[in-house]
Formats: structure tokens, sequence, C-alpha cells
């Protein structure tokens, strides 16, 4: 940890895990649609159900959908917000298995009716999990940059992203594979210790195969 | 990267004749990679924000709950008017731990430190402190590096979240990287420091986490006020030479084990101690 996960973030409270967390999980799942949502289904799971109200992990949740930071001071009111930007919501309890106690899951949809189904935890201090993005295991920070590239299942896509970024001169910190079964639907994740240039995401668009391509910068760093 | 131990901090202070605050300031250069400015200039914001966030305490505000808000303007309504029993500076850190605490069950902008649960009371000591001493915001940040030096030690080796160590992992620790800070401020070297983080520790050990309905509220906010009265009681006893017996890696030890000693219900599940009292068993959401 660092020293500033020791001292920080500033935060609106009352709960590094139940607020500031579950805004980054909105926050995030915001990024990997790609723009505010205008519908979102929300279950939340355990510790997130039991005491979720009282620590205004709704309005956290709604609040990160909505672009905002652990620190914005607009969370309180993150309702009225999101009836302002147009966003619809639901709230629904429910029990997962094998999810760690402050898990959201957020089925989120954009004005063109894409829709994105994103898994997340909150473990502590802020700090947060992606466990799934549209029932396929993942797991990210979003603490460093990170590409995901959604794919077929087939060679070569983990060549090109590999290619593209060292041809930018971007070191990648940690790599991941999942994929739902052989010759389906594959992520391939990176974590890099730089930011992912606009070219790099739109070499990767163009490759066959290729389905999407999500860039997440890291948070700006004072 | 980060230290494990303060023996190890101290060793550095000792070979490379630097203070405290120097040791970790350098160690975060190489940690995150940033200049000497980057790394003041995000440990300013934090200062800046704490003391934004306590000019901005509303006493009409009410948490969700209603548990929570109000008792900061009754204490400083007191400590303003009455001949109160601890005097008007530690009013003022009283004063200020409450309201920084009810301002983060109200939803308000806080800093973590460690914990939002927590984050009354080094604002509480430090705020009062720079008043009453003519301190610059610079010295300030230098015994913040001081706290969350101490505090990362503490993450290392023990825990600061209740749901893992109980209370004593979260007021205890804020408690015992205030009494360092303050140690540092009125001129204490490492040693000092250390002995004002073990003294501090020591006196919270034990401590469970049972909030109320599972809230950080009742009895949150008024645990940072004993967090930060604890702090300048350990770091005054520090400075007058008095030596915690017990090394402070060996008391963070054994927080530590008494923390994974400590029943499931008193780890913030909200079942066990004040929360399953009849009278905390009437909140329910």
């Amino acid at each position: 940890m660092n020293i500033f996960e020791i001292l920080g973030p500033v935060m609106v409270g009352p709960s590094s895990s139940h607020t500031a967390g579950a805004v980054r999980i909105g926050n995030i799942t915001r990024k990997i649609l790609g723009e505010t949502p205008v519908w979102a289904e929300i279950l939340l799971h355990g510790s997130f159900a039991a005491t979720g109200s009282g620590h205004g992990t709704d309005r956290a949740l709604l609040a990160g959908l909505l672009g905002m930071e652990p620190d914005d001071g607009r969370i309180p009111r993150s309702e009225e917000e999101a009836r302002a930007a147009g966003l619809a919501w639901k709230f629904i309890p429910g029990q997962l298995r094998d999810a760690h106690p402050n898990t959201a899951v957020l089925t989120v949809r954009a004005a063109d009716g894409r829709t994105v189904k994103v898994q997340a935890s909150s473990l502590g201090g802020g700090r947060i999990m992606v466990n799934q993005i549209d029932g396929i295991r993942v797991d990210f920070t979003g603490e460093k940059p990170t590409l995901i590239v959604q794919n077929e299942d087939k060679p070569g896509v983990l060549a090109a992203i590999t290619y593209a970024l060292s041809a930018q001169d971007v070191n990648i910190a940690t790599l991941q594979l999942y994929r739902n079964q052989k010759g389906g639907y594959a992520f391939t994740i990176a974590e890099t210790d730089s930011d992912i240039s606009e070219e790099v995401l739109s070499q990767l668009r163009e490759m066959k195969g290729v389905l999407q391509v999500i860039r997440i910068a890291s948070e700006e760093e004072g | 990267m980060g230290f494990h131990s303060l023996e190890q901090i101290c060793g550095l202070c000792r070979e490379q004749k630097k203070s405290f605050y120097q040791v970790i300031l350098e160690d975060d250069m190489k940690e995150r990679d940033v200049t000497q400015e980057a790394s003041h200039r995000k440990m300013n914001q934090m200062w800046q924000a704490m003391q934004e966030a306590a000019r901005e305490y509303d006493p009409r505000l009410k948490s969700a709950s209603g548990l929570s808000g109000s008792d900061g303007g009754l204490a400083a309504a007191y400590y303003a008017s009455k001949d109160s029993l601890c005097g008007s500076f530690m009013g003022e850190v009283v004063t200020t731990a409450i309201q920084m605490a009810e301002s983060n069950a109200c939803m308000r902008r806080i800093v973590a430190a460690p914990t939002a649960g927590s984050c009354g009371v080094l604002p509480a000591v430090l705020i009062p402190c720079r008043k009453r001493f003519g301190l610059s915001d610079r010295q300030i940040c230098e015994a913040l590096y001081v706290a969350a030096g101490l505090g990362q030690v503490i993450a290392s080796r023990a825990f600061i979240a209740g749901a893992t160590g109980g209370c004593q992992a979260e007021i205890g620790s804020a408690s015992a990287m205030a009494a360092g800070a303050l140690a540092y401020l009125r001129g204490g070297g490492a040693e000092a420091i250390c002995d004002a983080c073990a003294i501090a520790l020591k006196a919270l050990m034990g401590l469970v986490c049972d909030p109320v309905a599972g809230l950080v509220e009742v009895p949150c906010v008024k645990r940072n006020v004993i967090g930060a009265v604890n702090a300048m009681t350990a770091a005054d006893q520090a400075l007058a030479g008095i030596h915690s017996f017990i090394p402070a890696d060996q008391v963070i030890d054994a927080m530590r084990e008494v923390g994974e000693k400590m029943d499931a219900s008193l780890r913030e599940t909200g079942l066990g101690g004040l929360a399953a009292t009849p009278k905390g068993q009437t909140v329910r959401l």
C-alpha cells in the first residue's frame, strides 16, 4: 500500500467500502459501457444489500454511473442528478454464489440499445475489483490504465494486442485471458504502466475477430 | 516499496541521519515514481481537504438513519461558554473529532485517515495544534508523512479495517498515527515517534467494532474523540521521555493477534457488542 492509500482518498462518507468503492464500481461500469447509461438495473449482494441504504451505497452507485468520482459533493443527491441526466434505475436485493460480501451486479443500457452486465466487488479502503463482464470471469481493478478486448476465441488476437502496445512503447504490467468456452467469446485484459493511445485502439478495432475494444484510463493521480 | 517494520525506518533514520519524515517522503518518491514537489503537492491536497471538511461542518445535518448529527454544535457551544473539564484547547480537539465524524456520517467530503470511520482523529489533533503552536502547512504535511508511514507499517503487519481487526485497527491505528505525528511536530525524534505510536495503540488494544445496524455512526462518531484525546496523551508521554516497554513493532503484532482472536460478531458485522443491545436492536433500516 502506498502512503496515499493510508492517508486518503478524499471521499464523500460514510464508508470507504460501501460509499467510495460503490462510486468507483458505478464509474468503471460507465467506462466499460463507454457512456452514461439510460437504464440501469442494479443487484446488491451481501453487506451491500443489508446496510447499503444507510451507507448511501445506492446513491454512490448511481453517482458513479453518471461519471462522478468518490470525492464529488453531488453524490448525496445523485438521484436527482440521474433523473436530470435521463438515467432510469432499479435496485434489487439478491444472492450471488461465491461472491465477496460487498458486491453489485449492474446491467446497464446505452441510448443506442447496447447493454453490458458488470459484476464488481468493493474490497475495502475504496479499492474495487471487476469480477465479471457479460457473465465471463475477469479480474481487474481499474487502478492502472486497462485495455479490454472482447474477441472471438481464435489465434492471433493476443499477438496483435502485444504488438500494438509494444509499437507504442507501452509496458504491460499484467495480462489476463478469459473465455466462456473454446472457440466462443474471449476477453483479453492488459493492465499497463502508461496510458494507451487512441492509435492502439483503432488498430485493434480493425482486426478480424475483434468485437469490442475498451480503454479504461487510470484515475488521475495528483 | 513501503516498510514492514518501524525498526527498519528507525534504522534508516540512524544510518542516514535523516528524520522519520524524510525517510517516508523518499520512499514515496521511489514507490510512486514522483518528484519531491509532486509528493508534497499531493500531501498538501490531503491536508487542505481535511481543513475544508472541518470548516464546512453543518450542525443542522442529520444522517440518513437519523442517528448522527448536531452533537458537534453542542460540543462547540459548551466549550465556548462553560468552564469545561478539559479546557478550551482539548475542547477544540473533542469538538473537531465529533464534527468530522458526523460530517462523514452525513455524506460530506472527508479524508479517510486511515479509514472513513476514523477520519476525525488526525484533523482533530492537527487543526487545533496548528493554531496553538503557529505551525506552517509545510510542518503539518511533514507530520502527515510520519502518520502515513506509521499507518503503512500497521497495515503491513496487522490491519486497518474494522472488518478484519476490530475498532482497534481503525480508531486505534488512527490514534497511533496521530500520536506519532504530534510527537514529530513537538520535536520528537524517531524513537519518540515510535513510543508515541506504541503507547497510543496499547491504550486502545482490544477495542471491538460493534456498529449499531452496521452503520458507521454509533459508536464510531464518539470513538473518534477518544482516538484524538488518546493521541495527545500518548504523544505527551513520549515527549516526556517515557518509553513503551514493548517495542512498537511488537505492539502492532500483538494488535494483530488480538484482532484475529476477536469473534466475527465483533468485527463490523453489526451482530455483537453495542449493536446487539436491546436499544441497538431497535435501529432497523
